[in-house]
């Protein structure tokens, strides 16, 4: 009896210098975990339901549920719900599909060229998104840019188009450059998964007679499923938060052919000082992420 | 059998082909930078391009390099107006006066180095932690973390300003460092390495006497660390590319990162595209090098952390 009590006693020291040391071992991250990534979390929930400005002074007046009721009548709020949906369901499927072909061209060619193809592929994404989207300004730019110069040559166009001033084609102009710099990480993820298949099932079912699609198909597909799981939530996550590439080439215009939630976003807060308004559609667009990731969990473990 | 000779059918060719072209067109973009960085006035608003540049000249640099000045290097210590004498913020300046995009560079290798640095450090201890120590509020931490990892970084980025001017830390580096650091991907990515260190081996450490910190620095380090190098390399780039925090974080000239930097140039001198490929050279090449250098870990610590996360 008395020993059991002493072993209790011993081990609750035990637990607690434990719960010590794991505390210490966690505080320096906690320290900016909690500061610089709850507390702003939970602000932006709860200044979303308050009308408040940016301004020093300003006031913060509680409005409940008015500003989620007012984003489904702002039409400017629709209309780049709308361009964010129609830049996802376009640049994701694009890029899954062309990073995987790309990849399985290149996995098992030679080291050196291995490398070299996964580079350039990888190269938008390393020069970061500034220097990468103020050449193609230039590259689209009316007067000055290759694409006209190029569609007059070729006879592809009879007079110069101002790709980023033109509601036609500005949006799918940003989809462009967004591709370019969306396939470098996936070819990277696909390539060493690729690499991981098991030899030794490629080889038995080669012996069996399957053809490269049925090999493909049946044997490498459901391996790399993991692999495509992952990319298809990053790059939705990344193309919904479609930013820089707006902000530097069209800022949103023109008429609000470009203006994605993200932008929309930033729009609202620093250019109309709209805090609350922004942080709302801020809490709508986590809401929107949250789900669709979750939906593609759910599909991909079903498969 | 005639292992040597390999069968090379037409599609194989057809892809390489395509491939080839393909990889041009994603090279362009930055060549078309590079040489542009070196062209002259006439040369890049010709109707019809050069695609190579005609004779090379250093105008655009000379150009860059003219406009602001600032001193080379210069550090705002953080909360630093709490503690000075008369409530100014304390700021070292060091160094010769240099023009402002060098400063600019300075400024974003500071930065994304601090923030490799210092995610590293904490994310591996608190990963240790929680891989493998028993504790209260473990599961509740980690579904947290699980939880913020999902959100998008962007949201939070409003009400961050606020909190960092009450913290008088709005306009410093340490604005853009700080969020960094705090992002939970790395704890998480360290957690999964770190399920990897055997519990005898622990074991036997505290059974030789060794404490908590020793443990920690001579067993688990060295046995996580390509984790360690994987995070490493995301967090440099993630911070060096982080354009919307910089963007929203800092505004004065001297304390702009390379990104932001060029950003303003194009607002300031939209068709000078010259004088901004120039910049773009700058914000691009730095950074290229140390990709191509360390190309190979690279790619192994993206697909490392793919795998583990």
């Amino acid at each position: 009896m008395a020993k059991s009590s002493n072993t209790t006693s011993r081990s609750k020291a035990l637990v607690r210098r434990e719960t010590c040391s794991a505390y210490l071992f966690l505080l320096p991250n906690l320290v900016f975990f909690v500061g610089f990534v709850i507390i702003p979390m939970v602000l932006c929930v709860y200044t979303s339901f308050f009308d408040s400005t940016m301004g020093k002074d300003a006031k913060d007046i509680f409005i409940g549920l008015e500003n989620y009721v007012n984003l489904w009548k702002d039409e400017i709020f629709l209309r780049s719900l709308k361009n964010t949906f129609i830049i996802v369901l376009v640049s994701v499927p694009v890029v899954c599909i062309f990073s995987l072909w790309v990849s399985s061209a290149i996995y098992n060619l030679k080291g050196s060229a291995l490398s070299a193809f996964r580079c350039i592929f990888y190269l938008p994404v390393v020069t970061g998104s500034v220097a990468v989207t103020v050449v193609w300004k230039w590259m689209f730019n009316n007067y000055y840019g290759i694409f006209n110069y190029i569609g007059q040559a070729f006879g592809l166009i009879d007079k110069n188009i101002n790709w980023l001033g033109d509601e036609r084609f500005a949006l799918w102009c940003i989809i462009l450059i967004l591709f370019t710099t969306s396939v470098g990480q996936p070819i990277v993820l696909y390539v060493s998964a690729l690499g991981n298949v098991d030899t030794s099932l490629v080889e038995a079912s080669q012996v069996d007679g399957a053809n490269h699609f049925q090999l493909f198909w049946k044997i490498k597909w459901p391996l790399i499923m993991p692999t495509t799981l992952y990319i298809l939530v990053i790059t939705t996550i990344n193309s919904f938060q479609c930013f820089a590439l707006i902000q530097l080439l069209t800022s949103g215009g023109p008429n609000h052919s470009t203006d994605t939630v993200m932008y929309y976003i930033y729009y609202t807060a620093f250019k109309l000082y709209r805090y609350g308004y922004a942080n709302a559609m801020g809490v709508v667009l986590a809401i929107f992420i949250a789900v669709l990731s979750a939906v593609q969990f759910k599909l991909a473990k079903e498969k | 059998m005639n292992s040597g000779v390999k069968r090379t059918s037409p599609y194989k060719v057809i892809t390489l082909i395509i491939l080839v072209i393909l990889a041009i067109l994603f090279a362009f973009p930055l060549y078309w930078i590079v040489t542009g960085a070196f062209k002259t006035a006439a040369s890049i608003n010709a109707t019809t391009p050069d695609w190579f540049p005609k004779e090379w000249v250093m105008d655009n640099f000379n150009k860059l390099f003219s406009r602001q000045t600032a001193p080379l290097w210069e550090l705002a210590i953080p909360f630093g107006s709490k503690f000075s004498a008369d409530g100014n913020p304390i700021v070292f300046s060091a160094g010769p006066v240099v023009p402002a995009s060098i400063r600019w560079l300075v400024n974003t290798v500071f930065m994304a180095v601090m923030a490799m640095v210092l995610t590293c450090i904490t994310s591996a201890m608190a990963g240790y932690a929680l891989a493998k120590k028993r504790f209260k509020g473990r599961t509740m931490l980690f579904t947290l973390i699980v939880c913020a990892m999902a959100l998008p970084k962007q949201v939070i980025l409003i009400p961050l300003l606020r909190e960092m001017s009450s913290l008088s830390l709005y306009n410093t580096i340490w604005a853009v460092i700080f969020p960094t650091v705090g992002w939970p991907f790395g704890v998480f990515l360290m957690k999964q390495f770190s399920e990897g260190v055997p519990g005898e081996m622990l074991e036997a450490a505290r059974i030789d006497g060794a404490g908590e910190a020793k443990t920690f620095v001579e067993i688990v380090v060295p046995m996580i660390k390509p984790g360690i190098g994987a995070l490493a390399i995301f967090t440099f780039i993630n911070s060096w590319n982080d354009y919307f925090m910089q963007l929203i974080m800092l505004s004065s000239t001297s304390r702009l990162t390379i990104s932001l930097g060029i950003a303003k140039l194009q607002a300031e001198n939209s068709t000078d595209f010259g004088l901004i490929m120039a910049g773009a050279t700058l914000a691009a090449v730095p950074i290229i090098v140390v990709f191509v250098a360390f190309q190979k870990y690279f790619t192994q610590g993206i697909a490392m952390g793919a795998v583990k996360g």
